[in-house]
């Protein structure tokens, strides 16, 4: 197959770039490596549309934070995704973390931030009535907000499908070649295609993708964060998203509902050997619950319902790079997206744009280009009479299937015929929060594999927790 | 809107026995929601012996047990809907179900029995690190692969929890033809029954590691193994005890949680360690007109208690509804100390009634030629010897009626372990 763009991540980076240049009349590929889209650090991190006070002034970072969470809310609110505009408290211990907020507060005035007040101990505990009484003050980012990043990224993606790209999934990319016209990108499995122009979203692995040009000036170190995440029963415990202040190590343990109203805390830092180490460990995971305590002292954190780990991109230059290579212009990187890089990305497809109509010239539009995806049902957030009616219009909507999170056969049948469809059991839970709930799975597993079982027409045998040889179950009984 | 004398959540062995004991004492129109496809609850997935042997005197298997209870059930007019899952209760007693058939009801009732039964402890909820490949999973989810869709979870098998279902799990995936590598428990001693510890592990040379945990999982698409360690008075991982154990699944069973959501809802208090709702002897919550029994008031060991206790729930729904009892505002507390983890039920009424009271309850660890306690304002009311006291047993013991007299509302009744 031979396109004019291929994208090559379908992070939420590749997927928004996607989406942006879809309402072109061109041919666009996404390729990702993995079984479902937001496979990589977009499922994994802390969801947080940051203010954009954290970034240098002058970078590229501070730019495209202040421009991305301009544009976030809205972006939600088009493609259906969870957003809440919760506000940001960064809080203070002693004097000198006062001080801090100040020079925060001043880093953010030069980054254009607007809303950004520095409130006292009253206001504070007034605002948050379980955070230690040690905290002197916080600095308030009232643009701060949550975000649910698989569902933004899938939207995305299922957005740019739409509207003509092709998606490929398990396409590992190992070679590119380039005949002076266009690239051949290899998968490891043999499978090609050409493109004439190539954008490297590949977040961590973005190195070694611009390596496959001949691009070696990308460097990476790949720094884990571990979290922790509670039942919702502890929902309420805070009300904006907190942190510390900065030291040294990063930004500091923060704690934060969830757009679905659980809580989360974390994370952890630390460099890593390799990349694809994404296991949590008993020490960062007692460390995250000893600086939560910090900020949040009287509450128990006994009702963890799972950890997860994510990889920063974290990249030696200390700033995103997107621009075209030194080696070919014809190949984009988009590169080193740490946090807040979620945030950027609405602006960063923004400004890969610029790029690609730089690059290629005008570019025709679509005459018609369709700026959403249809939002799936979700029948917990449904009203009585909606559900009423959603049942009698098709009775699998009666059939709860995942009990702590209210999924019904109906949502799950869905998934697996959507856009992009779910392929595992994975790719069912980020689309429906089917087995997302306090028992994790351990009811609903057996039953939404059964389902997929059905819908896809494959053997049980083969039905996978998130594709490659994940699978659930091993043989038959007896 | 449908009308009810009584409607009971969950149709588990809890749930059909105090519908019927409800029938029993003259109550009118019951209808039974189940979510699942049929009558039965967990029992349904229990393909193995040992059931009844209290209340029937004989050795059922889970079907079979509640297989009775179906049967009886069936010869009644009581209404069952299966598929059905209640979502909501509301203040007045109103319950919230929707199945595929009728779509969303509405059904007013003057009394509700809960009895949703309880869940297994998932991964996270005791924090084990490491990767987060396939082949972790609770013993139940591997029973339910097994027995209801003829699936096998894992060949090699290393399982968490000395509990009843991971003992009947490594016992079931050996004949299955799995290799059950060892159990490892946290604590010095086993959370299971000791047939099951007989029956279960030392019949078919399945090692209990006890004092051992899992620390770390390995493998990135199916578990390839996990790390096991020793683990010291104060239950951490002592290391250098460190062992690599290859399997291709970690089958957990660390423990049941009450399924307490919709109790929540209304505003139904909880006691913090059984998870369940806190109840009188007549297992009535504080929510009146609203009953909780089986496991999703505290997790019970033997269906047999379950039943019996269902029973009480049942009667005591019952005689809500006929307005026959005034239940009695005078409340007294009963609460475990020493060595007693809990007691159901937490409140006793005190009221007219020439009924025993029953009590309930669990130790914190094993105990042998101890003696039991019950002291009321420093009086000893109760006293017995027993030769062996353990957490995975529930223990009980009758409360006379002449001992209830002479209380002031708000007194306390400790129940305690001597010895
Ligand atoms: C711990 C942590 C916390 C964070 N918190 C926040 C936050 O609160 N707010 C915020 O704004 N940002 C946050 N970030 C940053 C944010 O998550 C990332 O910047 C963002 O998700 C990066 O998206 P991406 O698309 O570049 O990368 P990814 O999501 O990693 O996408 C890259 C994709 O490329 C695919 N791929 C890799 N190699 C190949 C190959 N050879 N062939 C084909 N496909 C390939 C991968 O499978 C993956 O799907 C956080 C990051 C971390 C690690
Ligand atoms: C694996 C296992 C092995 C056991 N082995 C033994 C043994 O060998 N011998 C023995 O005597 N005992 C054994 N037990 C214990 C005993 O079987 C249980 O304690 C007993 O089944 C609990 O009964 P229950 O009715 O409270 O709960 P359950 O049997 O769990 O029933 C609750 C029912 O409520 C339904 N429900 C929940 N919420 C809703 C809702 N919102 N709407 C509609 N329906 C709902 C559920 O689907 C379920 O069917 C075992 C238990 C388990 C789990």
């Amino acid at each position: 197959m031979s396109y004019d763009i291929a994208i090559i991540g379908a992070g939420v980076v590749g997927s928004l770039i996607a989406r942006k240049l879809s309402k072109y009349d061109i041919k666009i590929a996404l390729i990702e490596k993995c079984n479902d889209v937001a496979m990589g650090t977009s499922k994994a991190n802390s969801a947080i549309v940051h203010a954009g006070f954290d970034a240098l002034p002058g970078t590229l970072k501070a730019d495209l934070n202040v421009k991305g969470t301009k544009l976030m809310g809205y972006l939600c609110e088009e493609l259906g995704v969870p957003f809440k505009n919760i506000g940001s408290l960064v809080i203070a211990f002693n004097e000198e973390e006062m001080e801090t907020l100040t020079s925060l507060l001043k880093r953010g005035e030069e980054n254009n931030v607007p809303g950004l007040k520095i409130i006292g101990q009253d206001r504070l505990h007034e605002m948050e009535p379980n955070i230690s009484k040690r905290a002197l003050g916080a600095l308030w980012a009232k643009t701060a907000s949550i975000v649910c990043p698989y569902e933004l990224t899938l939207a995305a993606a299922e957005c740019a499908v739409i509207n003509g790209c092709e998606l490929y999934r398990n396409f590992e990319v190992s070679q590119i070649d380039f005949d002076n016209e266009q690239f051949t990108v290899k998968a490891k499995t043999g499978e090609e295609i050409n493109a004439k122009y190539v954008i490297n979203a590949a977040g961590i692995y973005s190195d070694f993708i611009a390596s496959l040009i001949g691009d070696e000036s990308i460097e990476l170190v790949a720094r884990k964060g571990e979290y922790l995440l509670m039942d919702k029963n502890l929902g309420g415990v805070v009300n904006h998203v907190i942190f510390q202040c900065p030291t040294k190590m990063g930004k500091g343990v923060l704690v934060t509902p969830t757009v679905d109203g659980n809580i989360l805390t974390g994370p952890s830092a630390k460099d890593i050997e390799g990349k694809d180490d994404i296991s949590t460990t008993s020490d960062e995971l007692n460390m995250v619950r000893t600086y939560t305590s910090y900020s949040i002292p009287n509450v128990k954190l006994n009702s963890v319902i799972t950890s997860f780990a994510g990889i920063r991109a974290h990249s030696t230059k200390n700033d995103f790079i997107i621009e075209p290579s030194k080696v070919n212009p014809h190949f984009i990187n988009v590169a080193g997206i740490e946090s807040p890089g979620l945030s950027a990305a609405p602006a960063i497809a923004e400004y890969v744009e610029e790029i690609m109509l730089d690059t290629m010239g005008k570019l025709p539009k679509k005459v018609k280009w369709q700026r959403t995806r249809p939002e799936p049902v979700r029948f917990r957030e449904l009203s009585t009479v909606e559900r009423r009616e959603l049942i009698e219009k098709n009775p699998a909507y009666g059939q709860i299937v995942c009990r702590c999170e209210t999924v019904t056969e109906g949502e799950i049948i869905d998934a697996c015929h959507s856009t992009i469809p779910a392929l595992d059991l994975d790719g069912i839970k980020r689309r429906t929060r089917a087995g997302m709930g306090r028992c994790q799975s351990g009811f609903c597993g057996p039953k939404v594999a059964e389902i997929i079982s059905r819908e896809l027409k494959e053997d049980l045998l083969d039905v996978t927790k998130f594709g490659r040889k994940s699978n659930v179950v091993v043989g038959k009984t007896k | 809107m449908l009308k009810y004398d009584l409607v009971v959540v969950g149709g588990g062995p809890a749930g059909m026995a105090a519908a019927l004991k409800a029938k029993e004492c003259g109550v009118e129109k019951i209808l039974i929601c189940e979510r699942d496809e049929t009558l039965g609850g967990i029992l349904e997935q229990c393909i193995h012996t040992g059931f009844g042997l209290h209340y029937f005197g004989e050795e059922l298997s889970g079907p079979e047990y509640a297989a009775r209870f179906i049967e009886q059930i069936e010869q009644t007019d009581i209404d069952v809907k299966v598929n059905t899952m209640v979502l909501d209760i509301t203040t007045n007693n109103d319950v919230i179900a929707i199945n595929k058939d009728d779509g969303l009801m509405e059904i007013s009732s003057t009394a509700i029995v809960l009895a949703m039964g309880c869940r297994e402890r998932p991964r996270g909820a005791i924090s084990i690190p490491g990767t987060r490949p396939a082949g972790v999973m609770t013993a139940g989810t591997a029973q339910r692969y097994a027995n209801i869709q003829g699936y096998l979870a894992g060949k090699e098998v290393v399982i968490l929890g000395s509990g009843d279902i991971g003992l009947i799990m490594a016992r079931r995936m050996t004949l299955e033809g799995a290799k059950v590598k060892m159990v490892c428990e946290l604590m010095p001693y086993s959370g299971g029954l000791t047939r099951n510890i007989v029956q279960c592990l030392e019949d078919f040379d399945i090692p209990l590691k006890l004092s051992h945990t899992v620390t770390q999982i390995h493998g990135d698409d199916r578990v390839e193994g996990v790390t096991i360690s020793k683990v010291d008075s104060n239950l951490k991982p002592i290391p250098g005890t460190e062992e690599y154990v290859p399997c291709d699944t970690l089958m957990l069973s660390v423990g049941l949680l009450p399924e307490n959501e919709l109790s929540r809802s209304v505003g139904i208090y909880l006691d913090r360690i059984t998870g369940g709702a806190i109840v009188d002897q007549y297992r009535e919550t504080n929510h009146e007109g609203v009953f909780a029994c089986g496991n999703v008031l505290h997790v019970h060991d033997l269906v047999d208690f379950v039943t019996q206790e269902s029973q009480i729930a049942g009667e005591g729904a019952a005689n809500y509804i006929k307005g026959k009892k005034a239940f009695s505002d005078y409340r007294i507390h009963t609460k475990g100390v020493n060595g007693v983890r809990y007691v159901v039920p937490q409140r006793i009424c005190i009221d007219d009634s020439d009924q025993p009271v029953k009590l309930y309850f669990r130790v914190g660890q094993v105990f042998t030629n101890a003696t039991v306690k019950v002291t009321r304002n420093g009086n000893v009311i109760y006293a017995k010897k027993k030769r062996k006291l353990a957490p995975g047993e529930m223990e009980n013991i009758i409360i006379k009626p002449e001992d209830l007299q002479e209380f002031s509302e708000g007194d306390y009744l400790y129940i305690e372990v001597e010895g």
